[in-house]
């Protein structure tokens, strides 16, 4: 995509030029030795280790993602072998329009959301809840209760693992859309556009879910540091 | 900015989640950062943002079953021998 942006508003006749940096700058930030366009060439071709390649790279967040939306670790797995195979059917429909890892993960989620999906404890989007309760500001709006240095005090007092614990356990406790969508962004660094397209969700939605979702991790971090 | 009041703490604990992503139009950016220049409790809040987002991205993966790859090579040559 970037590419097309390039070519169209590059001018002559020094466009092949730029158009010429631009692309080799394209291709050393996309292109790694085993790049997606190269495995799905060899995978097309029926490259059996072509495909390992691909779920090594993939099957953690495919595993976690899908984990999110059923009930047990079974299911999960379950889920994710049918992507795989959804993958290797439709390998030669795949246009490339989005990512591979963007593509595999909307099938994804349509396989688990079909496989029992959790979206019946989820909370709608319309749903109003604020990111901080009302009764830490007073009647102007400006806090009562103002937030806890818990960062300076986690960096102190507690260790890596134990504040992941914390987090994964928050995450965990997350309404199921709100944890999809932290997921992918904050978790597996998606964009905010891929996760709207991995998910189905708009862009404003997705902004909105993530929002609800930080809002309430950064809070149940404050509860647990205080309490630590 | 003129005639528009200022924003207070509680409107702008909505706004830090969009305020990060660089998804804020340019007026309410202008807003939040004037109010969090003066506001010690809500630049607190949005650098507790920035750390549990720095958090999530450190999860490591739960660990991938060793006999789930097992499954997914078999799965592979079924396909491939229905395939041919």
């Amino acid at each position: 995509m970037l590419l097309h942006t390039v070519i169209r508003f590059v001018p002559s006749p020094h466009g092949g030029v730029l158009l010429g940096f631009a692309a080799l700058a394209w291709r050393g930030a996309r292109m790694p030795p085993d790049s997606e366009a190269e495995l799905l060439t060899r995978l097309r071709a029926g490259d059996e280790e072509a495909f390992l390649v691909l779920v090594d790279r993939h099957q953690a967040t495919m595993l976690r993602l899908a984990r999110s939306f059923v009930p047990s670790a079974q299911v999960a797995e379950e889920v994710v072998q049918e992507t795989w195979l959804g993958v290797l059917r439709g390998i030669d429909r795949f246009a490339g329009r989005s990512s591979l890892r963007t593509w595999l993960l909307a099938i994804l989620v349509n396989r688990a959301r079909s496989a029992g999906a959790s979206e019946g404890r989820s909370v709608a989007v319309a749903d109003v809840e604020p990111a901080v309760a009302a009764s830490r500001f007073d009647g102007t709006g400006a806090w009562s209760q103002p937030p806890r240095d818990w960062v300076q005090e986690s960096n102190e007092r507690l260790d890596a693992a134990a504040l992941a614990d914390y987090l994964r356990d928050a995450l965990g406790e997350l309404p199921a859309r709100q944890r999809e969508v932290v997921l992918l962004r904050d978790v597996e660094g998606l964009t905010g556009a891929e996760v709207s397209e991995v998910l189905g969700v708009s862009e404003g939605n997705q902004r909105v879910l993530l929002h609800r979702g930080r809002s309430r991790l950064r809070q149940a971090l404050e509860d647990r540091v205080e309490v630590a | 900015m003129l005639g528009r009041r200022e924003i207070v703490c509680q409107e702008a604990v909505e706004m830090i989640s969009d305020y990060i992503e660089g998804g804020l139009p340019r007026s309410q950016r202008r807003r939040l950062e004037s109010h969090l220049a003066g506001c010690d409790h809500c630049d607190e809040y949005v650098r507790q943002m920035r750390e549990t987002i720095r958090l999530a991205g450190r999860l490591e993966p739960e660990d991938v079953p060793p006999q789930m790859r097992e499954e997914l090579i078999e799965l592979y040559r079924r396909w491939r021998a229905q395939e041919a």
